[in-house]
């Protein structure tokens, strides 16, 4: 079974072409069916009653005021909810030694962080249950507060849970060749203390939940935004002892998710909790100031780190000291070891050397708990390892890119595993520079460089090179013990119109997955995309899957499509070579009609062959199969992971009186394998880049020492915006996976990871002649001139 | 979050409003573009309102000639100051700011009278009015006043209006043919809060420094001022420096908006004097 994928002008030839979006009409129309569109007859809302302090004990709670709120019908202590819903334990066994306590859906004696849930009010409007919230009142006692992570671990700092021992909740060291012996050895060593701030993702529908228990039918049913519906299907179940069977999770449109909505909210369960409990309907939407304290942060790190070079520049060595605070809970199921494990693995990612030691420290602290956001990890990794070549390329007086060009993995040399002991299949580091190169006009925009420089005018060129991980395959998180699949279903059929419809277990978050899915069943079967109808998020009825996450919709959702349609083409095919007096392998299907492959005439209408398979069986042959529904699932397993890369550069003008920067423009040569949408695939790349752009430059969690989060609004809080994006030009080399046919990794994430790190390599690139450097992200005006040392006290 | 509005109703005329603000309670809260007021309301940072609406007063809006000034109706919006020609031509600081302030959907809701009763010390507009010498034509039950700017900003959302007030209109001396009038501010986007701002003016009694967000609320620089009109640019700088003491928070530090209050200076000035900006 092969496609001519080369040929663009082979039947159906949908897969690789920017076909419409088929829900793009209802979401522009407004017609999109979020979460909070969802009224059901009886609904109630909750609102929370959050912990004012970072720490403290839990008193007495007098909800006196809040129940003579009109319109309130319950009020639910931690200690209520602890009857019906058990506590988790976010921890994974293959990250050996990672420890955290046990979390309820609303806080138990003591609140850990400003935001923890520590009652709800439920009542007929979410302006009531609001108002009540504000009348309980709850008898708080202070307790000391955790929240510099670089001194979570002294001997001085309180624990914040005595039961564990220490803060110390997960540790790893990698090592790999002789690390001290390089350094030893090296012409040069560059070394920096690199910053990546304290983000959240921000996505423009909040946090949605609307859950019903009819006790009718022992079933609870959750409308919810979630990227991982199946998931949540057996959270729920477990912990609300609800057999899994009589759970469903249906997730209609979702308004952004970007790793936010991939993991178990307190809140939300909490929910679920008191619709069981009150058997009604019971809707929770955060708000925007609940969401900047209570939607996970991320990139909460401090790294040091050192790269040994030889005198051509070739790299000899890598040390990285990787310290991040996660919170006082690692986050369920997924667990917040996770991005800092990524740091080790990814450092280093593009280059071809021996010698490697990474270890992560991750502390808990009385912040908001962090975990997985868009690119787990890598802008980290990529801003340490970007940050050192660039530093070393400096140092000996090699350009960003000639220095680049002596590192990188050749092209012919996969498979390799790297130092970090990633399995690389197949990358393209050379050709994607080389492409980068070409696309930017290097040579040009030196020179442009250098004649604003004459002007006094101050800008730098930054590169940054990448890997990026998708597809992963159960070593993610299954070998850890997580009821997470890695593998992904689809179920394909024909109706008796002749149109079809694909139910596929990875989700629509708003980037497009229908539309990719669409267009993959189209020429899987056969037929117009307008033919095509997709049904995601819906655990009672799709194939059990994933979801959407780590980028592996495509890859891994948009095979299992593949290989259902095939199977369906195939059964249409056999039906037809009956009523025709034919044989399958002479006949295809194009554009919803049987025809004969060699002429293109058309025998036999999809309409008509539904006609007779549902209506008139009579007149097929008996025992002739005629099943038009085929499923099929997909999992990878000769790597663990499908590795991508690609490389990025910024082009930015630094005002190095304000320290504002001001991008001039970006670029991005990326290899995701296969593309199936090209305009797809360049929108989740510039969005990811935009993303990437806002930890460089903008985005920042404030807390004071009291653990107070004090930037917690959209005013307060910078995220990127239209006015200050460059023009970004994206470039592509296809070098698809062979563990699949359709060949195709992940997009969804490679612009954040390496945005960061070109944009601060070109802000040190205008720099450096001025002898100033920047490592602390974001890059405010502020920073750049203070490392200009022009700003006095 | 959800506002908790104490009640709201809407003024026919500004005698009417007046009426309907006394009958408040001391709780009534005048609602005009709402840009400021509907947020904070959302954000429960104050509760229990009695919005007294007074975006139909026809007779606070528009921009119109009284003799050597301009009469600039409180319910004008931030788009309609940006493109209206006699502002263009006597006031060319408000038009210059209206492209400094927020985002264009605001700015067709946002009124300048909102803006300076608001007395945000880091919105555009009060500055403006201080450096221009505004004077600000109160309305109340018991008569008008009329309060310069000078006197106006008290400390930050605060003001010299009584309660039961409303602030109708604000009138602006003309230009002179030779006067000069610029803005500049840094923020860190397009439309945020300025870092730090400064309006400068230059007529014939001599130059006007005004400065916004880097204190309570929008001041003279009048140690900046003197300096230029002795001619020393370094010494307006230096003055500038040491006559404010601009807050820190998590945008920026003080001693980076003081720094940057001098750039600004040195910028503005070198716009007035045609230099490279």
């Amino acid at each position: 079974m092969t496609i001519q994928f080369g040929n663009p002008d082979r039947p159906n030839s949908y897969i690789g072409k920017t076909v419409p979006r088929p829900n793009a009409p209802r979401l522009v129309q407004g017609r999109g069916r979020f979460v909070d569109d969802v009224a059901l007859p009886r609904m109630a809302h909750v609102a929370f009653v959050r912990s004012p302090y970072a720490h403290a004990r839990i008193g007495t709670i007098d909800a006196g005021a809040a129940k003579a709120v009109k319109g309130v019908l319950r009020v639910f202590t931690g200690a209520d909810l602890a009857e019906v819903c058990t506590p988790w334990v976010a921890v994974l066994a293959h990250l050996k030694g990672l420890k955290s306590p046990p979390q309820h859906a609303i806080a138990i004696e003591r609140a850990c962080w400003v935001g923890e849930p520590v009652a709800a009010v439920v009542a007929t409007t979410r302006a009531a249950a609001e108002e009540a919230a504000s009348l309980v009142e709850v008898d708080y006692e202070a307790l000391p507060v955790v929240t510099d992570m670089m001194s979570a671990l002294d001997e001085t700092t309180p624990v914040i849970h005595p039961d564990l021992g220490d803060n110390l909740a997960f540790r790893r060291l990698h090592e790999e060749g002789d690390v001290e012996g390089a350094f030893a050895g090296a012409h040069t060593v560059v070394s920096a203390r690199f910053r990546t701030a304290r983000h959240t993702g921000v996505t423009l529908e909040p946090r949605s939940i609307l859950v019903d228990w009819n006790p009718a039918e022992g079933q609870m049913v959750a409308w919810h935004a979630t990227q991982a519906p199946h998931m949540m299907q057996t959270v729920f179940a477990k912990h609300l002892d609800i057999p899994e069977s009589r759970v469903r999770v249906i997730c209609g449109d979702v308004g952004g998710s970007y790793g936010i909505k991939v993991h178990v909210y307190p809140d939300e369960v909490a929910t679920a909790a008191i619709a069981k409990v009150m058997g009604r309907p019971v809707k929770f939407v955060a708000d925007r100031l609940e969401s900047f304290t209570t939607d996970i942060h991320a990139r909460d790190h401090v790294i040091d780190a050192r790269l040994a070079v030889d005198e051509a520049g070739k790299i000899l060595a890598m040390d990285v000291d990787d310290w991040t605070g996660i919170g006082p809970y690692s986050v369920y199921p997924r667990t917040s070891a996770i991005e800092g494990n990524q740091v080790v693995n990814l450092c280093g990612g593009p280059y071809d050397f021996a010698n490697y030691r990474a270890r992560t420290t991750v502390v808990f602290q009385n912040k908001t708990p962090t975990c997985q956001y868009r690119a787990v990890g890598h802008p980290i990794a990529v801003a340490i390892t970007e940050g050192l070549v660039d530093m070393a390329a400096a140092e000996l007086g090699i350009d960003p890119v000639e220095m680049r060009r002596r590192n990188v993995y050749p092209d012919d040399a996969y498979p390799v595993t790297s130092p970090a002991k990633m399995r690389f299949e197949g990358l393209s580091h050379q050709a994607s520079l080389d492409k980068l190169v070409a696309l930017m006009d290097y040579e040009a925009l030196r020179k442009d460089q250098a004649e604003a420089r004459a002007r006094g005018v101050h800008r730098g060129i930054g590169i940054a090179s990448f890997i990026e991980l998708t597809n992963p395959s159960p070593f993610m998180y299954g070998i850890g013990g997580a009821r997470i699949s890695a593998q992904d279903g689809c179920t394909v059929r024909m109706d008796p119109d002749g149109s079809v419809v694909a139910l596929s277990g990875v989700t629509e978050q708003g980037q497009g997955t229908e539309a990719m899915l669409a267009q993959i069943v189209a020429e899987g079967v056969g037929v117009t995309p307008d033919k095509v109808r997709i049904v995601t998020g819906d655990t009672q009825v799709t194939p059990y899957g994933g979801g959407t996450w780590a980028s592996r919709g495509a890859g891994i959702g948009g095979e299992a499509a593949l290989q259902a349609s095939r199977a369906l083409r195939d059964s249409i095919l056999e039906v037809a070579a009956a009523m025709l007096q034919s044989e399958p392998g002479r006949l295809d299907i194009r554009a919803g009609a049987i025809v004969d492959p060699e002429t293109g005439e058309e025998r036999l209408s999809l309409e008509e062959l539904g006609r007779i398979v549902y209506f008139r069986g009579d007149t097929l042959p008996k025992g002739l199969p005629r099943e038009l529904v085929q499923t099929r699932h997909f999992i990878t397993s000769d790597y663990p992971f499908a590795f991508t890369n690609g490389v990025q550069a910024s082009y930015l003008e630094v005002d190095v009186e304000t320290g504002v920067v001001t991008l001039l423009k970006h670029w991005c040569v990326e290899d995701c394998g296969r593309i199936i949408n090209p305009q797809l695939v360049d929108e989740q790349i510039r969005g990811g880049i935009v993303q990437g752009l806002g930890g460089a430059l903008y985005e920042e969690i404030h807390y004071d020492e009291d653990g107070q989060l004090i930037n917690g609004s959209m005013a307060d809080y910078l995220v990127p915006m239209a006015a200050e994006m460059p023009d970004m030009i994206v470039g592509h080399v296809e070098t698809p996976t062979k563990e699949s046919l359709l060949g195709a990794k992940g997009a969804g994430e490679a612009g954040t990871a390496g945005a960061p790190a070109a944009v601060m390599n070109a802000i040190n690139d205008a720099l450096r002649p001025l002898g100033a450097r920047v490592t602390e992200m974001p890059f405010t005006p502020e920073r750049i001139l203070r490392a200009l040392g022009k700003i006095e006290g | 979050m959800k506002a908790a509005v104490g009640g709201y109703a809407r003024a026919r005329d500004l005698r009417h409003a007046l009426e309907l603000l006394a009958q408040t309670n001391g709780m009534g809260r005048v609602l005009a573009g709402g840009q400021s007021l509907v947020a904070a309301l959302n954000m429960r940072l104050t509760t229990g309102d009695v919005l007294v609406d007074i975006s139909a007063l026809s007779e606070c809006r528009g921009v119109v000639e009284d003799g050597d000034t301009l009469r600039i109706g409180a319910l004008t919006r931030h788009a309609e100051i940006g493109r209206d020609p006699l502002i263009a031509a006597h006031a060319p600081l408000l038009a210059e700011a209206t492209t400094h302030i927020a985002h264009a959907a605001i700015r067709n809701r946002g009124t300048i009278g909102g803006a300076i009763a608001h007395a945000d010390p880091a919105a555009e507009f009060p500055a403006c009015a201080l450096a221009l010498g505004a004077v600000m034509h109160v309305e109340g039950l018991a008569g008008a006043r009329e309060i310069p700017a000078a006197d106006f900003f008290r400390d930050t959302f605060e003001t010299a209006l009584e309660e039961g007030e409303i602030l109708a209109a604000i009138t602006i001396p003309k230009a002179e043919p030779d006067e000069v009038q610029v803005i500049e501010e840094v923020a860190r986007r397009s439309g945020d809060y300025a870092l730090a701002g400064l309006c400068l003016v230059r007529r014939a009694a001599g130059h006007r420094v005004s400065l916004f967000s880097t204190g309570p609320k929008p001041m003279l620089a009048t140690g900046a001022m003197a300096a230029l009109d002795a001619g020393d640019v370094e010494g307006a700088i230096a003055a500038l420096k040491g006559e404010i003491d601009p807050p820190s928070d998590t945008q920026a530090s003080g001693a980076y908006r003081r720094h940057l209050a001098g750039v600004l200076l040195r910028r503005a000035v070198a716009r007035i004097e045609g230099g490279t900006r």
